[in-house]
């Protein structure tokens, strides 16, 4: 069955678009599109960029869920917009609601300045792209006609776990989901250094277990169960201090 | 540069209380918060209550006959709905912090506000016809 819907299969679309140029109040921008509901999110906001209003501002560049710059709130709830069908947040004829990220400073329009995320990430020393004997699984290290295989972390820092989280909503202090996951990547036997930084009010310990970020990850990183199995990395590290305090 | 509503601050509370776009999580969250503010302000009238022992056993007596009015007995209902939601969440934040049935947080969620539910229920039925 051809699932694709064709060009005489076009839908009018209205995107309702937030807006907010310096100081200046927060207001939504109306545009009627004519789209492939097959089409993602992120071609009608170019094209809205492209055809109707130039000053639009909005992140992008892979158009493969692999740079994390595209996230955006779709109808409220958050999106990669490069995998986000608009036939599954949008009908023909109706409205769909595109706004920046929460908990993140609005750069312009829907751009948000995440670099309160990325410092986090550096400070608990997650990289993105790891060599593999440095994996804490420790799996075999195979060779590709003499070099390491690297392999590419789950997490694009793409933000869209901080913002769904509830508890992100309530502070700008907590360290966030995907720091956490992130902190996992070495572990705190590892890395000693992270156990100040994570077993904190605004670290682990600051979840609710509301497991939105585990909903809204597009990369499957599943960061709320990290962050409850950093939890006990933390407590059983404490427990392992108690002892080592005593000799 | 930036907009305040945007920016977690404890300015914007509101929206801790937003469920919109949300999954079931952020309503366990929702809950927790109200029933745990509730508990708060009850623990305050608890102590005034007791405070009228201070001024003697005449004004203590008279406080107390004031609570077995309807609304004051509807109030206590309140705060044994939420000692009743509170604790069982706590249960279920706690099994989920040692990494028990985190894929089953959801449906823990759902039978915890089943069992507040059903304990609402019973201890309406006790407390308004006692």
């Amino acid at each position: 069955m051809d699932m694709s819907h064709h060009q005489k299969d076009l839908w009018t679309v209205t995107f309702r678009v937030f807006r907010q140029k310096g100081n200046a109040a927060g207001h939504y921008d109306t545009f009627k599109l004519e789209v492939n509901p097959d089409e993602y999110v992120i071609d009608a906001v170019e094209r809205i960029w492209a055809y109707h209003d130039r000053t639009l501002a909005f992140a992008h560049a892979c158009h493969h869920s692999t740079c994390g710059a595209c996230g955006m709130r779709v109808n409220g709830v958050e999106k990669l917009t490069c995998i986000t069908p608009i036939h599954t947040v949008a009908k023909n004829g109706g409205i769909t609601q595109v706004d920046p990220l929460r908990n993140f400073p609005v750069v312009s329009d829907l751009v948000v300045d995440m670099g309160s995320l990325y410092q986090r990430m550096e400070q608990v020393g997650h990289r993105p792209v790891l060599p593999l004997p440095e994996e804490p699984a420790g799996l075999p290290v195979r060779k590709n006609n003499g070099n390491e295989y690297v392999r590419l972390s789950d997490c694009i820092e793409c933000g869209l776990c901080i913002s769904a989280c509830p508890v992100a909503l309530s502070t700008p202090g907590y360290i966030g989901p995907a720091v956490l996951a992130g902190a996992l990547q070495h572990g705190i036997k590892a890395a000693p250094a992270l156990l100040a930084l994570v077993d904190s009010e605004d670290g682990v310990w600051r979840c609710h277990s509301a497991f939105e970020c585990t909903k809204a990850c597009p990369s499957y990183v599943e960061p709320g169960t990290k962050i409850m199995q950093l939890r006990k990395q933390v407590v059983g590290e404490r427990f392992a201090n108690l002892f080592r305090s005593n000799r | 540069m930036s907009t305040p509503t945007n920016q977690p601050s404890p300015k914007n509370w509101y929206k801790w209380f937003d469920p919109r776009g949300r999954d079931l999580g952020t309503w366990a969250f929702i809950l927790n918060r109200l029933t745990a503010l509730g508990l708060t302000f009850y623990l305050f009238l608890h102590l005034i209550v007791l405070g009228q022992l201070a001024i003697g056993p005449d004004a203590y007596d008279q406080f107390v006959e004031l609570l077995h009015s309807p609304v004051f007995i509807f109030g206590e209902l309140l705060v044994v709905i939420a000692g009743i939601y509170h604790g069982l969440n706590g249960l279920r934040v706690g099994l989920t912090s040692f990494g028990i049935a985190i894929p089953y947080q959801k449906q823990i969620f759902i039978g915890l506000l089943i069992l507040t539910i059903i304990g609402s229920i019973y201890f309406g039925i006790t407390m308004f016809t006692a």
